[in-house]
């Protein structure tokens, strides 16, 4: 059962030819059996997902079953959870047990999700190889050697080796889009606001986004639909009713104007990767799409943009960690400044304290014109790229990452080169647009992902190609040696 | 621009950020690194152009001057390290 689809699971439980807690039981033991080599999750929480099995086979007996309920998920540990450790990959979360849910726990758990435990990321969400977080680094299924991506790392993982039907993660400069391409799965990052950010511990709120994870377009709509809407407790929540995503999955792709940006197919781009990617624009056109080439000239501009604005918000937002009111303490402090600087010296890691340090610095008196200033002027021009190219086109498309999963400890060292693993993701984050990155094809064995990013609001749009494409394709029902 | 070891120290002072002497070197290296990067935004002439702060440029949403939130000082405080009487304790400030 743990090779169906989200879809499926769920007319089967309908029909009662498996009940939710034997579904729950059997994703478990599937944790149990390859969760030690993978190390996906940070917490499995049996007893709760047991308990809240049983309630929803009560619900499915009664008749009342919707789309999600008795439906196996994972959740990114970045997702406040009532009662359940919160860690986001840190140590100094580590102690921390959320005294409320998030919104997106609220609605998943309200929808009769069953959450089967937490997943492992990337300190804070900062990272694209989930090698920052104090719980070890994650294994990708399809090469063990290598990264799953990042910063959603454990999510993508455990879709992909099929310990979960589907699982939630979030994006602030590709963390959805780039792990699902190096992991095989389909991954969307919605536009800013449709999903909420309350109770999602904050990274860069101006580009922070949450979305799901799974094995198909389709079953990606069904957890659109139930983490989507608007939040009056997360102040750039966007008011605006949720469209219906299964409705327009089988509308066809005739007349579809497609954009390809020549700034993602240069310098950079592994050349099987862009085999890949230009084979499945074929397969659209036999759809009966139109490809434009169009150019986005700001491009070279949103990696340097996003390491300013990203840095920036974090070290702002992180400051609430104060060893106070939650979090990790130092010992025996001597003072408060000794507080402060040693429980954040002993709480957080390498790269969370490399951007706290260039956010400070960015922010600092003398510096916020040449770099903060300057980098949200550049967020303009790029906006108005994307702005012009949709007066074209209606689904722009790409590679979602310049290459396929690299080697564990590959770029550890060298954060620069790191950053530009997200180089095709991170406009998309700070123009605020959604996007999606489906399974088309492999290099070496490793899958290749091509990313499709539409106008503001236009979830439905994309959902729509990314099912019309897995139609005629079976990249996305490929899996990892080892899990089938 | 190249940051040395006493401008670390300086901004993870700002940062009331602990590190570790042995790790300045190595963060003055990849501080330098990440600002020699980011100094590709200056190849671009942004006069004239509006920062922009929200993609969609909308406005925080107001709502009515009403209580809505109830007291959960208790239920909040049972994650905290060190608290009495309701109160969050902190190393001594005042002499």
């Amino acid at each position: 059962m743990y090779q169906k689809s989200l879809v499926e699971l769920a007319a089967d439980l309908q029909k009662g030819t498996y009940s939710s807690e034997e579904l729950t039981r059997a994703c478990l033991q599937r944790i149990r059996t390859h969760d030690e080599r993978l190390n996906s999750f940070v917490t499995v929480t049996e007893a709760q997902a047991l308990a809240a099995a049983q309630a929803a086979d009560t619900v499915i007996k009664a008749g009342n079953a919707g789309p999600l309920t008795g439906i196996p998920f994972a959740h990114k540990d970045i997702f406040c959870t009532s009662g359940v450790k919160t860690s986001c990959g840190s140590r100094m979360l580590d102690n921390f047990i959320a005294p409320y849910d998030a919104t997106v726990t609220e609605k998943l758990l309200g929808a009769g999700a069953v959450m089967i435990g937490k997943t492992n990321m990337d300190e804070f969400a900062m990272g694209s190889s989930n090698e920052t977080s104090f719980y070890g680094p994650v294994r990708n299924p399809w090469d063990e050697t290598t990264v799953p991506g990042g910063s959603s790392g454990g999510s993508a993982a455990a879709v992909a080796a099929r310990l979960v039907p589907v699982s939630t993660g979030t994006d602030t400069g590709g963390s959805i889009r780039q792990p699902a391409a190096l992991c095989g799965i389909t991954g969307l990052k919605p536009t800013y606001g449709r999903v909420s950010r309350y109770g999602m511990i904050a990274f860069a709120s101006s580009l922070d986004q949450g979305g799901p994870f799974a094995r198909s377009a389709e079953d990606a709509a069904v957890m659109l639909g139930a983490m989507a809407g608007f939040d009056a407790r997360d102040s750039t929540s966007v008011e605006r009713p949720v469209d219906d995503y299964l409705a327009q999955l089988n509308e066809p792709l005739q007349g579809l104007r497609i954009g390809l940006p020549k700034e993602y197919f240069g310098e950079g781009l592994d050349a099987a990767v862009g085999d890949a990617v230009a084979a499945a624009i074929e397969e659209f056109k036999k759809l009966g799409a139109t490809v434009t080439d169009i150019t986005l000239p700001n491009t070279h501009l949103s990696v340097p943009a996003y390491y300013v604005v990203a840095p920036a918000e974090c070290s702002s937002n992180l400051s609430r960690f104060d060893g106070v009111r939650f979090g990790h303490r130092a010992d025996n402090p001597q003072d408060l400044q000794d507080l402060y600087t040693r429980s954040r010296g002993e709480g957080f890691g390498d790269e969370v304290k490399r951007r706290i340090l260039v956010g400070t610095y960015a922010l600092s008196a003398g510096y916020y014109d040449a770099y903060y200033l300057k980098a949200q002027q550049a967020r303009h021009l790029i906006r108005d790229d994307f702005l012009q190219a949709f007066e074209q086109v209606d689904v722009i498309m790409g590679p979602t990452a310049p290459s396929v999963a690299f080697k564990l400890g590959a770029k550890a060292d060298d954060p620069v080169s790191m950053y530009l693993s997200d180089i095709y993701t991170i406009a998309v984050n700070l123009a605020g647009l959604p996007a999606m990155s489906v399974p088309a094809g492999f290099s070496n064995g490793l899958p290749v992902g091509l990313q499709m990013i539409g106008n503001y609001f236009d979830e439905a749009r994309l959902l729509n190609v990314g099912h019309q494409y897995q139609q005629v394709s079976d990249w996305h029902t490929r899996s990892p040696r080892g899990f089938e | 621009m190249a940051l040395d070891a006493s401008d670390v120290e300086k901004i993870a002072h700002l940062a009331r950020l602990g590190i570790n002497a042995d790790d300045i070197p190595g963060y003055a290296r990849n501080l330098t690194d990440i600002l020699a990067f980011v100094e590709q935004l200056n190849s671009v002439d942004t006069s004239g152009v509006e920062p922009l702060a929200h993609p969609f440029e909308a406005a925080q949403r107001l709502r009515p001057d009403e209580v809505t939130e109830s007291n959960h000082r208790e239920h909040f405080q049972q994650v905290a390290p060190e608290t009495e009487s309701g109160l969050y304790l902190v190393p001594q400030v005042i002499e």
